[in-house]
């Protein structure tokens, strides 16, 4: 599948203020945020039922520019441009999807970098801590100012997974189906170990400043550190070896020196480097705290408890060398499901890339889900 | 495993012959788990002229692909692993076809599937068809049929057995045989055989049901 073939076009982000005081969205935690704006795209057409939406759900640091271009000269397309278009795995010509930034993050939607109505200045660590649960309900909101009963679809990879199941589990009702990739209802312990590790580079970075960095220096060498070590673990082993191997930067002998040598090393610098032009540190903080929070078998400890309100049926999809997230925490919410007598699919895809694979694995991805979305239907349709 | 087994059997291109029996010992409107599903045109017959509800198990990747593009539900992933989600009849078929004798125990999986559906239909591959025998005997060589393609170093049946092992087996884990469908599965069509199966048929299709209850309503 080429990538020009079946774009979306140029297209723009939109935005929804919502839950203006004293209507404000009560969250998780116990506190309320409002006015909350979030940041949206849309693509193809809602048809006149309302029943073609499909609702895609990004990951950690993404945005809600998941395909298409702003302009012209736009260097990329949005993050999932392969999957959504004409002909393509989202049919644009067919369904009308969106996609928008989650409540918490810095790339239009509020967040720790908006300006606090009550002070005036952005909030910093005032910002209340948001879940998975707030973002989902945030995007509800969305949803229903949209005018959408019930959506054809909810889909998203691993944070957008997780907020996925969140969907399946708080409106049951409101989809037909769901997709869940590289995903998890829990994230394991070495997981919350590496975004712990993310946290306190940003931390002690001084400029950090407890979240007041705003106007001034940001703490770029901690967020970029932090990435550093997301990247690792959204690598393989064997990803690294095809990738970059053990060769040296633009050099066959090494300089015995600690300037950046090895081609992994300066990969991890440029994608650290990239990543503080476009994303705030405390929007991370925030954002990989709700990733560790997210437990879907709480308050009973029990996943099948968790999972019982969901009636959508299900494709859930691994990927074989994602160790982040890895096959095992799908069979869990596979099985749960199963035992909750709920359809379900599960496949895993052999793959090298690891986590990352949900973005470039395209064409098992778009052959399943084309398939998928096409035929499945809950079975509620028989007499049983 | 099973789905690049089952592709060595001929397909009619509609379905297989030795399918249709299977499809006929379903009631309508049952719950149906295949295990070793293959690409899916065993549910997807049974779903269509049964109205049964269907979902699969099955280990090859493409096999998995190919029974969502069927809309069919499937679980991708080992056949041992998949049963432990299951309560006691809490299906009303397990079906296995031509997929024990790759197992390495077919036992268990057997025992499991009888738990678990009130019913199960297996079949097998029967290695006392006499074609089988006679190779063994006359030529003196492992025997190749058209549904043990394979040579001695490559073939992945491990656990071949022969109708009268099978009721054998049967017998002994108290497993009724509420219905035997002996078949010869030719090119064009597939005759059942009535006289000394064992010996004339090369395939097999049992139905069986425990014969004691499950003591202890809920293991899981």
């Amino acid at each position: 599948m080429s990538s020009e073939q079946g774009s979306v076009g140029i297209v723009e982000t939109q935005y929804y203020t919502f839950a203006e005081p004293p209507c404000q969205l009560e969250l998780e935690c116990g506190r309320k945020l409002g006015p909350i704006t979030l940041a949206y795209e849309t693509y193809g057409k809602l048809n006149a039922g309302k029943s073609n939406a499909i609702l895609v759900i990004h990951a950690l640091t993404g945005d809600a520019h998941a395909a298409g271009r702003h302009s012209p000269s736009d260097r990329k397309p949005g993050w999932w441009d392969k999957m959504i278009g004409p002909g393509k795995a989202f049919d644009t010509d067919r369904y009308f999807v969106i996609c928008s930034n989650s409540v918490g993050g810095c790339q239009g939607s509020t967040g720790p970098s908006s300006i606090n109505p009550e002070t005036g200045r952005p909030y910093g660590l005032e910002f209340p801590m948001v879940t998975i649960g707030d973002m989902v309900n945030a995007q509800k909101a969305l949803i229903d100012h949209l005018g959408i009963e019930q959506l054809a679809c909810v889909v998203g990879g691993s944070m957008g997974g997780m907020q996925v199941l969140q969907w399946a589990t708080t409106y049951p009702d409101k989809m037909r189906l769901f997709i869940p990739i590289a995903s998890t209802a829990r994230l394991s312990p070495q997981a919350i170990a590496f975004d712990a590790v993310g946290r306190h580079a940003i931390m002690a970075d001084p400029n950090w400043n407890k979240g007041n960095y705003y106007g001034a220096n940001s703490p770029s060498s901690g967020l970029s550190i932090a990435r550093m070590v997301g990247h690792i673990t959204y690598l393989s082993d064997t990803s690294m070896h095809t990738k970059f191997g053990r060769d040296l930067k633009d050099k066959v002998t090494p300089d015995y020196d600690f300037v950046t040598e090895f081609q992994v090393e300066s990969y991890l610098n440029y994608q650290g480097d990239e990543f503080v032009k476009r994303f705030d540190a405390n929007s991370y903080l925030y954002l990989s705290k709700a990733m560790d929070y997210f437990d879907l078998s709480q308050p009973e400890g029990e996943l099948r408890k968790g999972l019982s309100a969901v009636q959508a049926a299900a494709l859930v999809i691994s990927f074989s060398s994602d160790w982040l997230f890895p096959s095992y925490m799908s069979k869990e919410i596979v099985s749960a499901l199963r035992r909750n007598n709920v359809d379900v699919s599960y496949a895993e895809i052999q793959s090298d890339y690891g986590h990352d694979a949900f973005l470039l694995e395209f064409d098992t991805l778009s052959r399943l889900i084309t398939n998928f979305l096409e035929y499945a239907g809950p079975r509620n349709s028989d007499e049983r | 495993m099973s789905g690049e087994i089952r592709t060595v059997l001929r397909s009619n291109g509609d379905l297989r012959h030795e399918f249709q029996y299977i499809v006929n010992t379903v009631k309508p409107g049952s719950t149906v788990l295949d295990l070793g599903c293959g690409s899916g045109e065993l549910m997807k017959a049974l779903q269509k002229q049964k109205r049964a509800r269907v979902q699969g198990i099955e280990l090859s990747d493409t096999a998995v692909q190919s029974c969502v593009e069927k809309g069919l539900f499937v679980y991708h992933g080992d056949l041992n692993e998949g049963l432990a989600d299951f309560n006691d009849n809490s299906v009303d078929y397990v079906i296995l076809t031509s997929t024990l004798q790759v197992l390495e125990r077919p036992d268990l999986l057997i025992l499991e599937a009888a738990r678990v559906g009130r019913q199960c239909v297996v079949s097998v591959p029967n290695f006392g068809y006499w074609r089988v025998r006679f190779q063994l005997m006359f030529q003196g060589v492992m025997p190749k049929t058209e549904h043990l393609p394979y040579e001695w170093y490559d073939t992945p049946n491990i656990h071949l057995t022969t109708l009268t092992d099978f009721r054998r087996f049967c017998k002994k884990y108290g497993l009724h045989i509420e219905q035997e469908i002996d078949l010869v599965i030719g090119e064009q069509s597939c005759k059942r055989i009535w006289l000394l199966p064992n010996f004339f048929a090369d395939y097999g299709i049992f139905v069986l049901r425990r014969e004691t209850p499950l003591t202890g309503s809920d293991k899981i």
